[in-house]
């Protein structure tokens, strides 16, 4: 018999060299008890939150979990079938009504995750003579989407229109295209570079994806992301999203002008074929959509943040993803796993955790301390990270 | 010249700069085995293909493409 598990023995390999060491398990972190948005218990230590995408800390809004228990009481915990079937509960139509308000679109389809709002988006609507064409460093969940579906998929490299506008030309006349583009891309944090993006697929018969994921809440005046700050939402046919990042719960959306739009909850599968989301989780979803709406002070806040922590760890000697604060994802370059792996577990005892992301989630093969902040976190909190992020680089031999 | 040869003449001249190691390049190379490219040396050598050619190759293709004779015969197909 051929094991089938033989392939993932390199990978079994790397870890065992690593966890040798006695470093402890980065992707095995336990919180045992949390205190809020940006403090938890780990390991029996109090520990700063800075690696939760919780952007808007929503996660203990004082509504959020009175509308959340209010639905648990009169609706259940869960619904136990597809949207389509005996899956849609009031709480799933009032949450779509709140992103129809939040982004004033006419369309909103609630998907269980983000993951499965972009599986199901992009599988359905490309088919297999049509093209997807998407920056080369698009999230794992658009990648899947092209997967499960049939398009020819066309990558770019990462945030380069004059790749984009070439291969929207060689395209053959009359095929169908699906340009898919992200807001913030989330390993390094970086920002989509031109809103001349969108323009040019559309000028080359192209329709238009927008990922808005880590931008939902504070990027764009009244948070819908890039494509408002970048004054081209108009233009996008569908903006994905999610409710695990400023939403503070679970479960993923599209948004859509389109006219026939609603025909997507027949023939999506990942829509179709999954449990609807509990009523609990909708009603939590729908009340903070509703809050983030009037949240100007909180995403001044959170920009302060990002500004100063990424002023902090250059004035530290760290090397960054971005030149300048792009968002509220801050990416430190680590050398090596090695290094990374021990500087995380240094950040950890020093009280402070955040993401280790490696390849092959990484571009480029980097590892990299990812940090995102929150509209949360004060201003003593981020001079604490500061503080630690100091002695545990200093520690590792990070910076001198 | 043939047309086939002269297709690859252009794609060898086009490995060389990716060429780190300095292996010597048949029809037989592999991209990934022989010439160790990673995903972000592959989307810059396909780029450069692409503009030579004039041509789309898309990752469906790409999947079926692992030596440098099966990328010529797919040129070949595409600029038939």
């Amino acid at each position: 018999m051929t094991d089938l598990f033989s392939k993932f023995d390199p990978l079994i390999e790397q870890r065992e060299t690593l966890l040798e060491t006695g470093i402890t398990d980065p992707f095995n972190l336990v919180m045992e008890e949390v205190e809020s948005p940006t403090v938890a218990i780990c390991n029996g230590r109090r520990t700063i939150l800075l690696g939760t995408y919780n952007y808007m800390g929503m996660t203990f809004d004082p509504d959020v979990i009175a509308a959340g228990k209010r639905a648990l009481d009169e609706f259940g915990s869960g619904t136990t079938g597809s949207r389509v079937l005996n899956g849609t509960y009031g709480g799933h139509k009032a949450c779509e009504e709140a992103l129809k308000d939040f982004y004033a679109m006419d369309h909103a389809m609630v998907f269980s995750t983000g993951y499965q709002a972009n599986l199901g988006v992009i599988s359905t609507v490309a088919g297999k003579d049509d093209y997807i064409i998407l920056d080369i460093d698009s999230h794992a969940s658009i990648y899947d989407g092209c997967a499960l579906g049939n398009a020819q998929i066309v990558p770019f490299r990462h945030n380069d229109i004059e790749a984009l506008e070439k291969r929207l030309k060689r395209i053959p006349a009359g095929a169908g295209k699906l340009v898919v583009l992200e807001g913030v891309y989330s390993m390094l944090g970086t920002l989509r570079r031109s809103r001349r993006m969108v323009a040019v697929s559309k000028a080359n018969g192209a329709m238009v994806l927008v990922d808005e994921a880590h931008s939902m809440g504070f990027i764009g005046e009244n948070g819908r992301g890039v494509a408002e700050a970048q004054g081209v939402i108009d233009d996008v046919d569908f903006i994905i999203g999610t409710f695990s990042k400023s939403v503070g719960t679970v479960g993923g959306f599209c948004v859509s002008n389109h006219p026939k739009f609603e025909i997507l909850r027949l023939v999506c599968r990942p829509y179709v074929f999954t449990a609807s989301l509990p009523p609990s989780v909708v009603a939590t979803a729908a009340t903070s959509i509703r809050k983030l709406m009037d949240s100007a002070d909180k995403r001044a806040h959170l920009w302060e943040n990002s500004k100063r922590l990424h002023a902090g760890l250059r004035q530290l000697g760290f090397t960054l993803g971005t030149e300048e604060p792009q968002s509220a994802i801050i990416a430190v370059i680590m050398p090596d796993l090695e290094k990374g792996a021990a500087m995380w577990e240094a950040l950890l005892h020093e009280g402070l955790y955040v993401n280790l992301a490696r390849p092959p989630a990484t571009p480029a093969g980097m590892t990299l301390l990812r940090c995102s902040l929150c509209a949360l976190h004060s201003e003593e909190q981020v001079g604490e990270i500061l503080g630690m992020f100091a002695a545990a680089g200093r520690a590792t031999g990070c910076i001198s | 010249m043939s047309e086939r040869s002269q297709i690859i003449a252009k794609v060898l001249e086009l490995i060389e700069p990716f060429n780190k190691k300095g292996v010597e390049v048949s029809e037989a190379t592999r991209f990934a085995q022989d010439l160790e490219w990673d995903s972000l040396t592959v989307l810059d050598f396909v780029a450069n293909i692409e503009d030579e050619f004039d041509v789309i190759i898309t990752m469906n293709m790409q999947a079926e493409i692992e030596t440098v004779g099966q990328l010529v015969d797919a040129l070949e197909k595409l600029k038939a």
